[in-house]
C-alpha cells in the first residue's frame, strides 16, 4: 500500500519533471521565435534559434561570480522557485494524465500565490545588491504589480463564482466541447479585465518601465551576473510559458494536445507583442492610474455580469 | 565570496580611500583562473562564450558612434550573438571607441574590473595603438595596452561598422581557439597594471581594484 503510493509519487514527480523541461524548452524557443518576428517587422534577420540556450550556458560557464550576501544569492533560486512551483500546480494538458501535474481541488489559490512568491524572493534579493538603480527598479515592479493583480484577482474571482470550483482542472473541463463553451465567450468581461492585466504581467511596452533599460540599466537585475542570472533567464522562459498555459486554462478553453497548447499560447503571446511593439512606455504612475480605473471597473463589472446574466 | 581579507602581504593598500571608506570596500586581490581540466568541457565553454557576446553599452571616444548601427537593419549583430548591455556586471566585451582620455580611463577601469570573467576587450580605431592624431595631447593614453590588456585591435580612423564587425568574427574565432586570456593576463601582471593606471591618473580616489 505505502509502496504503492511511494512509487505512484514517484512518478508523478517523474513526468512533472519531463513537463518542466518541455515548458522551459518551448518557453526559450519561443522566445527566440519572437525576437525572429520582431526583427522581421525591423528589417533584419534576427538571432538564431540556439541564442537563448547559448546565453544561459554562457551564463553557467562565467569563471568568476561576485555575492553580495545570501539573500543575493537566494534572490534567484526564489524566483526559480516560484516559476516552477506555479507550472506545478498548472494542469499542462487536459485530459492527459501524464502532463496534469499536481493539480488538485483549490489549485487556483495556490498557483496566484506562487505568481506572488518569486517577485518578492526577487525583490529581496535585488534589495541586498544595494545598486540604487536595482532598489529604484523593485519599487516600480512592486508597485505595479500590486497595481495589475487586482484586475486579475477580481477576473478569477468572477469566473471562480461562474464555474463554481477552486480547481482549474474543472474550470477547463467546465469549456469543453467547442468554442462557444469558452471563458472568453461566456464570461467576455472577466476575459478583458484579465487580458488587461495580462499586459502588465508579460512586462512589454507600454508597461516595461521596471525594466527600462536606457534608464535604470535593466532595473532589479542589474547586479546579478553569472549563473545567477542564468537562472533568472532560465525563469524568464519558464515562467513566461507557464503564465501563457494558466490563461489558456481559465479563459481559452484550455488544450487537450501538444499542438493546440502551441498555438493557442502562441496566439495569447502575439496580444502582448502586438501591444507591445505599436505602444509607448508609460510611465509608473501613469501605468498604475491606468490599471486602478479601467481593468479594475471591468473587473468589477465581470463580477456584477457573473451575478446577474449568468448565475440567476 | 570575497569578503575583506586579513592585512597581510597579499592583500591591496587601498591607500587612495580614507579611512573610513576602507571599510566599505574589499581589499582582496582578482585571481586568476585556470581552464577546465577536460578540453572538451573547455572547448564547449568557449563555443558558447564566443557565440553570447555581450558588449558594455559604454561610449568611451569617438568611435561609440560606429557601435549604435551595429544593432541596425544595415548590420544586424544580433546574427552573430552579439547584445547590448546596460550593466558592466553582465557584459564580456568592452569595446574601447578610439582615444581614451585620463578621465575616462579611470571610468574605464572601474567598468573593466566590474566584469565577470573570462572578459574581452577590442581596442577600436588607431589612438588606442600608438596614440594616433591625439598622440601628443596633455590628456589622452597613447599606448592602450600599458592600462588594460586588450584581445583584439581594429585600426582605422574611424573603421567602419563594417570592420567592426569582421573583427568581433575574428574575436569569436580567437575565443573558441582559446587564445583570449585579458582577465587572466592582468591578474598576473596586476601590480605593473597598477602602477602604470596610477602613474597618469593623479585623483586615484578609488579602491585598488573595484569588486
Amino acid at each position: 500500500m505505502i509502496v504503492e503510493g511511494l512509487g505512484g509519487w514517484l512518478s508523478k514527480v517523474g513526468n512533472f519533471s519531463l513537463t518542466l523541461l518541455i515548458v522551459t524548452t518551448y518557453g526559450l524557443l519561443m522566445g527566440a521565435f519572437i525576437e525572429r518576428i520582431i526583427a522581421k517587422v525591423q528589417g533584419r534577420i534576427g538571432i538564431p534559434y540556439r541564442q537563448p540556450f547559448i546565453n544561459i550556458l554562457k551564463n553557467f560557464f562565467k569563471r568568476t561570480a561576485i555575492s553580495h550576501g545570501v539573500m543575493f544569492y537566494l534572490g534567484p533560486v526564489f524566483r526559480i522557485a516560484g516559476g516552477i512551483g506555479t507550472l506545478a500546480f498548472v494542469p499542462v494538458i487536459y485530459g492527459d494524465e501524464m502532463f496534469s501535474n499536481f493539480s488538485m481541488a483549490g489549485d487556483l489559490f495556490l498557483v496566484i500565490y506562487f505568481m506572488f512568491f518569486g517577485q518578492l524572493g526577487m525583490a529581496l534579493g535585488a534589495g541586498e545588491s544595494g545598486h540604487p538603480y536595482s532598489a529604484i527598479g523593485i519599487a516600480r515592479g512592486l508597485s505595479q504589480m500590486t497595481a495589475y493583480e487586482i484586475p486579475f484577482a477580481l477576473a478569477v474571482i468572477s469566473i471562480v463564482i461562474q464555474y463554481d470550483t477552486l480547481s482549474i482542472t474543472q474550470i477547463v473541463a467546465a469549456q469543453q466541447g467547442g468554442w462557444q463553451n469558452w471563458t472568453v465567450v461566456t464570461n467576455w468581461v472577466a476575459t478583458l479585465a484579465a487580458m488587461l492585466a495580462f499586459l502588465g504581467m508579460m512586462g512589454y511596452s507600454p508597461f516595461d518601465i521596471f525594466l527600462a533599460p536606457q534608464e535604470i540599466p535593466i532595473g532589479p537585475p542589474t547586479e546579478f551576473h553569472s549563473a545567477y542570472l542564468g537562472l533568472m533567464q532560465l525563469n524568464r522562459a519558464l515562467f513566461g510559458a507557464t503564465k501563457l498555459v494558466l490563461f489558456m486554462n481559465l479563459f481559452f478553453g484550455g488544450a487537450t494536445g501538444w499542438v493546440e497548447l502551441m498555438i493557442k499560447t502562441f496566439l495569447i503571446y502575439m496580444v502582448a507583442i502586438v501591444i507591445g511593439v505599436a505602444f509607448p512606455r508609460f510611465r509608473v504612475d501613469q501605468g498604475i492610474r491606468f490599471f486602478f480605473k479601467i481593468p479594475t471597473l471591468i473587473g468589477i463589472m465581470s463580477i456584477i455580469y457573473v451575478q446577474m446574466v449568468l448565475t440567476s | 565570496m570575497f569578503k575583506k581579507t586579513l592585512n597581510t602581504e597579499d592583500t591591496l593598500k587601498n591607500s587612495g580611500l580614507t579611512d573610513e571608506e576602507q571599510q566599505l570596500f574589499s581589499n582582496a586581490r582578482p585571481q586568476a583562473y585556470e581552464p577546465y581540466p577536460i578540453k572538451a568541457v573547455e572547448d564547449f565553454a568557449n563555443w558558447a562564450r564566443a557565440n553570447s557576446l555581450w558588449i558594455l553599452a559604454f561610449g568611451t571616444g569617438c568611435g561609440a558612434i560606429e557601435l549604435r548601427p551595429l544593432m541596425t537593419a544595415r548590420f544586424d549583430a544580433n546574427r552573430f550573438g552579439v547584445a547590448g548591455r546596460p550593466t558592466p556586471r553582465q557584459s564580456s566585451v568592452f569595446v574601447i571607441g578610439g582615444y581614451a582620455s585620463v578621465k575616462t580611463l579611470k571610468r574605464i577601469i572601474r567598468s573593466y574590473e566590474q566584469m565577470q570573467g573570462p572578459k574581452f576587450v577590442i581596442a577600436l580605431g588607431i589612438c588606442p595603438v600608438n596614440g594616433g592624431m591625439y598622440f601628443d595631447s596633455y590628456n589622452t593614453v597613447n599606448q592602450f595596452d600599458q592600462y588594460l590588456p586588450v584581445d583584439l585591435y581594429i585600426t582605422g580612423c574611424m573603421p567602419r561598422p563594417e570592420v567592426l564587425v569582421a573583427g568581433i568574427m575574428e574575436l569569436q574565432k580567437k575565443i573558441k581557439a582559446g587564445e583570449c586570456n585579458g582577465a587572466n593576463l592582468y591578474v598576473e601582471n596586476f601590480d605593473w597594471y597598477k602602477s602604470n593606471q596610477k602613474k597618469v591618473i593623479k585623483n586615484w580616489d578609488m579602491p585598488d581594484y573595484n569588486w
